[in-house]
């Protein structure tokens, strides 16, 4: 019983470190490549994108989920909200942004990623 | 469609999405096929991201032959218009719809036999050779069924596992995985397990995953009706245009899809159309109906010169005029931008729940680990079964949809609502602000009155001069300044056929009036303090003044060369219909104040009128912000009602700033909320609407929030000490799928919101 206990703990210990501790180190840089955002099983891939200080900034985004909520794409910091067209890529432009990290999510927040400004 | 319209050319770059592209060879052939296409400069494929960017003189439609032609598709990503998108929105759901119901009907076509046999009695355990082969048949199909019917559950939760993120997904998959899993271990290695925990759930695994689907089909179908006033507004703009164009020397009139209307071109519009872009009418007149977008049900007659917008309606007469605005730049489609931009934007009261849904689910999954651990340790027999139940109960009624859900849906709704009554709302946040004004602020001239006003009394004190005289004085000197009496003075004298003086070393004197000099006479025009600034004496006049003021007249005086010579009233009609708006805020709790740069006397006989008490008169135009500074400091929470223009410091201070439009020349990025026709009715509705759309979310988040607490430890079984109750997991599967569909509807009740009128 004992070592049951103690893997139960260790497993919440893992709940916490691998959703809230971690920090993912792998951005993408928004300026270097040309990037597309693919929204698709609940993910938006690459969800971290590293974006020029002070630039205007254009993410394509490419939904393949068919899902309602990931329909809408919103950056609740510049008040931008775009439908993306199902299996079709669409130009979400940003205007340019003092350095920090702003989310943008679905509207129900299940979709989630970061623009690192720096 | 014209043949014009059909015949346009793509110029420069476009981009196609390639299908069925699979390895890096494949890009030369579709490279080489789209370079063949006649007119095509460049052609180059992206591999990694399945796109083509081709740049040349050439239809995409032809591109588009081309790569299918060699085995490929390829789609345009060239941008559709909003219709054409709500159109591919709604055949994609529909399609979408209908997958789902099939995953149900697959799912329950084995949990519901399976749940029958269970509640009829029938064993679900596991003793003998014979039921460990059955079951592991069933088992065998259940697998089939997560695999078929719910494999977008387990993808999506591993896709987003690996990103460090967990959603909707992550407990779906646990907790059906969780379920299968342990029936497998009985199954397989019976003799692991004590024998009162021999128990399978396959049942719940494949009803789980079946009511989930069901209830994301029903969310689809009643989400695609939030839309609707989206879809209205993409309603009322017209497919094609009658314009007229010269073909071979001669004038015609032909018809050309919207998009290809271009700035100047002369529109022609019959009765019973629509107008189908911005502009001015250049000849003939008619009445438009323009009811849609400004909620007043009243046609506006309209001719030479006056302005015409897209997506009203021309009633009576064939109108010619001249498109001044196209495409993006029209009012509606600024409309329907704003529209869709606070329909997606969250007022302050949701960003609890989302940062609840934050840390939502690695804390339902925390709580399901603790749930199952103290069901081992201090759970009865078989404490095992108990605990991968309650684990699984636990992950699957937990629904952090419902709280995501119950902000931007209400919002969504009550957004599109305010539109339908021409109440135009920037976004959440000023939905929530104006839910919670306790005063509100008006303008006289323009908000409470029509703003258009005109002479009433000409009252001369210097017998040298006759009415003709001062009246040519008065608008001359007027006619440099920008106040909107002015207007009506230069107005009344142009239509009097009088030809205005040439005016020198004009001066506009804040507050007060103006002076210049005219054919050499030194001239003052404004109100008291400007004659006793400059030394006219005005001895009786100033009781005749008071009497004008009295009657809601706005009286000016003019001096010639520092003698009085005239007073000159002015008035503005009050509109028909502010006296009931504001008793309807007033019934309402709301406090209403009058804010004007008029004199006192004149605001107090307006105010009086309408049944207003209180009254801030003689305020200059920097001074508003301050009155709302002061009614701020008094603790309330202040709307500002004004034209937008002049009182931008205001509104902006306000808690809630409303601009009046007048339907037409809506200035809709100038203030928190619009009102596309000039009544104040549009404020008690603006109001009545954000309460509605705010006690709506409430009860979705309180719905929302209430369901998990309770549900998540009935779930994990804090009754079964007392009651001895402990949830069947398939019953936590329905409340699951059926939570965000109540919240859902629950928004789409919101439709059926009227505003109390007059």
């Amino acid at each position: 019983m004992m070592i049951i206990n103690l893997m139960g703990l260790l497993l919440i210990a893992l709940i916490v470190w691998w959703f809230w501790l971690y920090k993912p180190s792998n951005v993408v840089d928004a300026s270097a490549e040309n990037i597309t955002i693919v929204v698709n099983n609940g993910v938006y891939q690459p969800s971290r994108i590293k974006v020029a200080l002070g630039k205007k900034t254009t993410l394509q985004f490419l939904r393949k989920d068919a899902s309602s909520c990931a329909a809408t794409v919103l950056f609740p910091d510049f008040d931008i909200s775009e439908e993306l067209p199902l299996e079709a890529t669409k130009s979400v432009l940003l205007p340019a942004m003092s350095a920090g990290e702003y989310l943008f999510h679905c509207p129900m927040k299940m979709y989630t990623g970061t623009l690192v400004v720096e | 469609m014209s043949k014009l319209s059909e015949n346009t050319i793509q110029t420069a770059s476009q981009e196609l999405i390639i299908d069925g592209a699979s390895c890096a060879s494949c890009v030369g052939k579709i490279e080489k096929a789209l370079r063949a296409v006649a007119g095509v400069e460049s052609a180059a494929m992206n591999f990694a991201l399945r796109t083509a960017q081709v740049t040349g003189d050439v239809e995409a439609d032809s591109l588009i032959k081309a790569v299918e032609s060699i085995g490929y598709n390829a789609k345009s990503t060239n941008e559709a218009s909003d219709d054409e998108l709500l159109d591919e929105k709604e055949i994609a759901d529909e399609k979408y719809y209908s997958s789902l119901l099939k995953q149900m009907w697959l799912a329950l076509g084995l949990g519901i036999p399976l749940m029958i046999y269970s509640l009829a009695g029938g064993p679900m355990t596991v003793d003998t050779t014979l039921e460990r082969i059955v079951w592991l048949f069933i088992g065998m199909l259940c697998l089939g069924i997560m695999y078929f019917a719910g494999k977008h559950f387990y993808l999506g939760a591993w896709k987003s596992f690996i990103n460090h993120s967990a959603n909707m997904d992550t407990l779906i998959a646990l907790g059906t995985g969780t379920a299968w899993i342990y029936s497998m271990i009985v199954v397989l290695f019976p003799l692991a397990l004590p024998e009162m925990a021999r128990h399978v759930y396959f049942e719940a695994t494949a009803m789980i995953i079946g009511l989930i689907n069901l209830g994301l089909a029903l969310e689809v179908k009643a989400r695609g009706r939030t839309s609707e006033a989206i879809k209205r507004l993409l309603g009322l703009q017209a497919k094609t245009a009658r314009v007229v164009r010269v073909i071979d020397g001669k004038e015609q009139e032909i018809d050309i899809a919207i998009a290809d209307v271009s700035l100047n071109d002369i529109v022609r519009v019959r009765p019973g159309e629509k107008i189908s872009v911005d502009g001015i009418v250049v000849q003939g007149c008619t009445s438009i109906d323009e009811s849609m977008l400004t909620g007043e049900p009243m046609p506006v007659e309209k001719s030479a010169n006056d302005e015409v917008v897209a997506g009203t309606l021309n009633k009576s007469g064939s109108i010619l005029f001249k498109a001044t605005r196209v495409g993006k730049d029209t009012a509606l489609a600024h409309i329907i931008n704003m529209v869709k931009r606070a329909q997606n934007s969250k007022p302050p009261i949701g960003r609890l729940a989302d940062v609840i849904s934050g840390y939502f689910v690695p804390v339902i999954m925390i709580t399901a680990i603790v749930s199952a651990l103290a069901w081992l340790n201090f759970g009865p027999d078989p404490a095992l079964a108990f605990a991968v139940v309650s684990a699984t109960t636990v992950l699957i009624i937990a629904c952090p949809c419902a709280l995501g859900l119950a902000t931007p849906m209400s919002v969504m709704v009550g957004v599109g609502k305010a539109a339908e009554a021409g109440v135009l709302i920037r976004n959440g946040e000023a939905l929530q602000s104006a839910s919670k004004i306790t005063a509100m602020v008006l303008d006289k001239t323009g908000t409470i009155t029509a703003g258009a006003p005109s002479i009433t009394d000409i009252i001369i004190t210097d017998k040298a001069y006759s009415e003709n005289d001062l009246l040519t004085l008065a608008a001359s000197i007027e006619s440099g300044s920008e106040h909107p009496l002015a207007e009506a003075i230069v107005d009344s004298a142009l239509e009097q056929g009088i030809a205005l003086e040439s005016v020198s070393d004009f001066h506009a004197i804040t507050g007060q009036g103006v002076q210049a000099t005219i054919k050499g006479q030194q001239l003052l025009f404004g109100n008291q303090k400007l004659m006793l600034s400059n030394k006219v004496a005005l001895n009786d006049s100033v009781a005749k003044a008071q009497q004008l003021a009295d009657e809601a007249k706005t009286p000016m005086y003019l001096a010639i060369d520092k003698k009085l010579a005239a007073i000159i009233a002015v008035s503005d009609a009050i509109k028909e219909d502010s006296v009931s708006a504001i008793k309807r805020l007033q019934a309402n709790g709301i406090r209403v104040v009058m804010l004007t740069g008029d004199n006192s006397a004149t605001a107090h006989a307006v105010a009086k009128k309408v049944g207003i008490n209180e009254v801030f008169a003689d305020v200059m135009p920097q001074d508003k912000a301050n009155k709302v500074a002061e009614l701020q400091a008094q603790g309330e929470i202040v709307g500002m009602t004004g034209d937008g223009i002049n009182d931008a410091p205001a509104l902006a201070l306000a808690n809630v700033g409303f601009a009046i439009g007048t339907g037409t020349d809506v200035a809709i990025e100038s203030a928190d909320i619009t009102l596309m026709r000039g009544s104040l009715h549009g404020l008690a509705d603006a109001i009545a609407i954000s309460k509605a759309t705010l006690r709506n979310i409430k009860q979705n988040l309180f719905g929302a929030f209430i369901y998990n607490v309770a549900g998540v430890p009935f779930a994990a079984g804090v009754l079964y000490p007392f009651f001895g109750l402990l949830l069947n997991p398939v019953i936590a599967g329905a409340a699951m799928a059926f939570s965000s569909l109540t919240v859902v509807s629950n928004a789409n009740r919101l439709r059926l919101f009227k505003p109390k009128e007059h």
